[in-house]
């Protein structure tokens, strides 16, 4: 197979499934708790605490490893979103044509213009007791907790996937006049199968490249909500909101460069080893590819 | 004619996006006036409640904003008492407008090359070096590189003053915090796209006739390769010109961003509903720009 050959590809596959595991088993293993405060602040890089510590003392390497997890949940089900409502709009809205596909994308234009910031408030405040309420009833108070996380999710989903559906689109607009796609409908294929055998093939390539890309600005803008105060509160912690307070603590006198180093360097690696998992994914799944 | 077409569609779709807007605010919980200390008495808060017409149906506010709007009024600002919404975008928007067009035309000058350059050397050692530093530059938040500029470059270095928009040394370091960021994103999608365009049978065909790579890139590839940018570049730019929050808030400087998050904290609904119209209207346009600036690019591309 095309992707085994790749080595950055599986190098970072084998890192993310790593760190997943990780994240899963961490709480096993962990000498510390991600909420614990002690007298120990701002303590460097040490064989006791490999990241140092936190204005609370709390130890950064679990709260980095804790932070994973609201992070990679935020990029998958951003991404998950921008997949599966972004490729199916696109795609029906491209190859359907016509004044059908005007609509669609005006409706797609209408989206995009409204700052995403006034969805995810509109979100968060006014669904918040509803959700609540209805977590409650079928699940219990430990799951209601979650509520605001859920809507933080689903205001993050409601904005992804309009990027996705433009590109995607744009792609079967070009795809669907080409003569292999004719020489098929000629032949008597179904709607369905022209769309999913010979049109969607060609579209993988920019849709795994853009995910890629969807899932570090998915990450980006939970922290940019966080910084505000919308998303994840203290003492909860994601990448983005650790890096925030790290950049909080930056000042001319004493500088806990830790605080900012490792959340930063674990989201850059992770971003770095989804990128070369795209490119890896690309070629493999590029029709055009030879090798 | 197609220009002068879609120029005209615009305003149904930005009455449609102002009606969204106008709506959805008033969704959410809460009122402009919560956070103030409770008035005197129930009289004067009517009288607040009356000049901003909040006693209205929330359609008929509507009917009033449109009736406003068309005489190019876009009303009071509900948080910055005595100030209407005209004077606040007249004062921020040009601030943000340079700051955002600096930082746009450095994030291209830099992106575009530096994508080029990753895609020439794909999977080589280049590529997976420049690629690096390219993602550190589109991953890494302005709240981590605003702080650390000013840090070594402001406050140790002492070259740049560390906040305040005054003179031309003052735009330095915002428009290198928030052109980084794009710089970055711009040259990850300049080396995708030439690197498929470098694989495309035009290219075999220039190779075939003997051109020197330099020439093919330049000649044939860039103007292909571009166009995704182009595409991508009128979202950006709408963006950057409608002010970033994190840039201004590090830097102390008066711009619109700021503004912007403001006024949805604090159900300041017609100075939102302004800014609302003010990014919608700006989009559009780009894009509408973008479209023609694509069928000048590509020949293949052609509208009715």
């Amino acid at each position: 197979m095309r992707f085994r050959r790749n080595k950055p590809a599986v190098i970072s596959l084998c890192f993310l499934a790593a760190l997943i595991l990780l994240v899963v088993l961490w709480p096993w293993v962990a000498p510390y708790s991600w909420e614990t405060i002690s007298d120990a602040q701002f303590q460097p890089p040490s064989a006791k605490h490999w990241f140092g510590t936190d204005v609370h003392g709390r130890d950064l390497l679990t709260r980095v490893i804790f932070g994973a997890r609201v992070s990679l949940l935020v990029g998958v089900v951003g991404a998950g979103v921008a997949f599966v409502i972004g490729v199916a709009w696109g795609a029906v809205s491209g190859y359907v044509g016509g004044r059908i596909d005007g609509m669609m994308m005006r409706f797609v234009d209408v989206l995009y213009s409204l700052p995403s910031i006034i969805f995810v408030i509109v979100l968060l405040t006014t669904l918040k007791e509803g959700a609540t309420k209805w977590l409650t009833s079928t699940l219990g108070a430990k799951a209601a907790a979650q509520a605001p996380m859920l809507l933080l999710f689903a205001g993050l989903g409601a904005v992804s996937w309009l990027t996705m559906a433009r590109i995607v689109r744009g792609q079967v607009l070009a795809l669907r006049s080409r003569a292999f796609v004719d020489a098929s409908r000629s032949l008597g294929a179904s709607h369905a199968r022209i769309i999913w055998r010979h049109i969607l093939p060609n579209v993988w390539g920019i849709v795994i490249v853009y995910l890629t890309l969807t899932v570090p600005s998915v990450i980006l803008y939970e922290s940019f909500l966080s910084y505000l105060g919308l998303g994840i509160q203290p003492p909860m912690a994601s990448w983005g909101s650790l890096v925030a307070e790290g950049a909080g603590q930056l000042n001319p006198i004493r500088i806990y460069w830790w605080l900012v180093v490792f959340p930063s360097a674990m989201l850059v690696t992770t971003l770095l080893a989804l990128n070369f998992l795209g490119d890896g994914l690309r070629d493999a799944f590029d029709p055009k590819g030879q090798i | 004619m197609f220009f002068l077409k879609r120029l005209l569609l615009l305003i149904p779709l930005l009455l449609v996006i102002s009606f969204l807007a106008f709506i959805l605010m008033r969704l959410a919980p809460g009122g402009p006036f919560d956070s103030d200390r409770a008035p005197a008495s129930p009289e004067i808060e009517r009288a607040i409640r009356a000049k901003y017409r909040l006693d209205e149906p929330v359609l008929k506010q509507y009917a009033h904003y449109l009736g406003d709007l068309a005489k190019g009024d876009l009303g009071l600002s509900t948080k910055y008492r005595n100030h209407t919404v005209n004077d606040i975008i007249v004062s921020a928007l040009p601030v943000s407008m340079t700051l955002g067009g600096l930082a746009f035309f450095f994030a291209l000058v830099l992106g575009i090359p530096w994508g080029v350059v990753m895609a020439v050397q794909r999977g080589q050692w280049g590529d997976y070096f420049w690629g690096l530093l390219s993602l550190l530059a589109a991953c890494i938040p302005a709240l981590v590189i605003g702080p650390i500029l000013v840090l070594s470059l402001a406050v140790k270095a002492g070259w740049f003053p560390v906040a305040l928009w005054e003179s031309p040394l003052h735009v330095v370091l915002p428009t290198l915090t928030l052109g980084l960021l794009f710089a970055g994103k711009v040259a990850r999608l300049v080396r995708e796209s030439t690197t498929t365009t470098l694989q495309s049978e035009f290219i075999t065909a220039a190779r075939a006739k003997g051109l020197s790579e330099s020439e093919i890139l330049i000649k044939h590839a860039l103007r292909l390769a571009l166009l995704p940018v182009v595409s991508f570049s009128a979202p950006m730019l709408a963006d950057l010109l409608t002010g970033s929050f994190v840039v201004e808030t590090i830097f102390q400087i008066p711009g619109l961003g700021v503004f912007f998050v403001n006024s949805s904290l604090n159900r300041d609904y017609p100075l939102l509903m302004g800014l609302v119209l003010l990014y919608a209207g700006m989009l559009l346009f780009l894009n509408l720009l973008a479209d023609l600036l694509l069928a000048k690019l590509d020949p293949r591309v052609k509208y009715e």
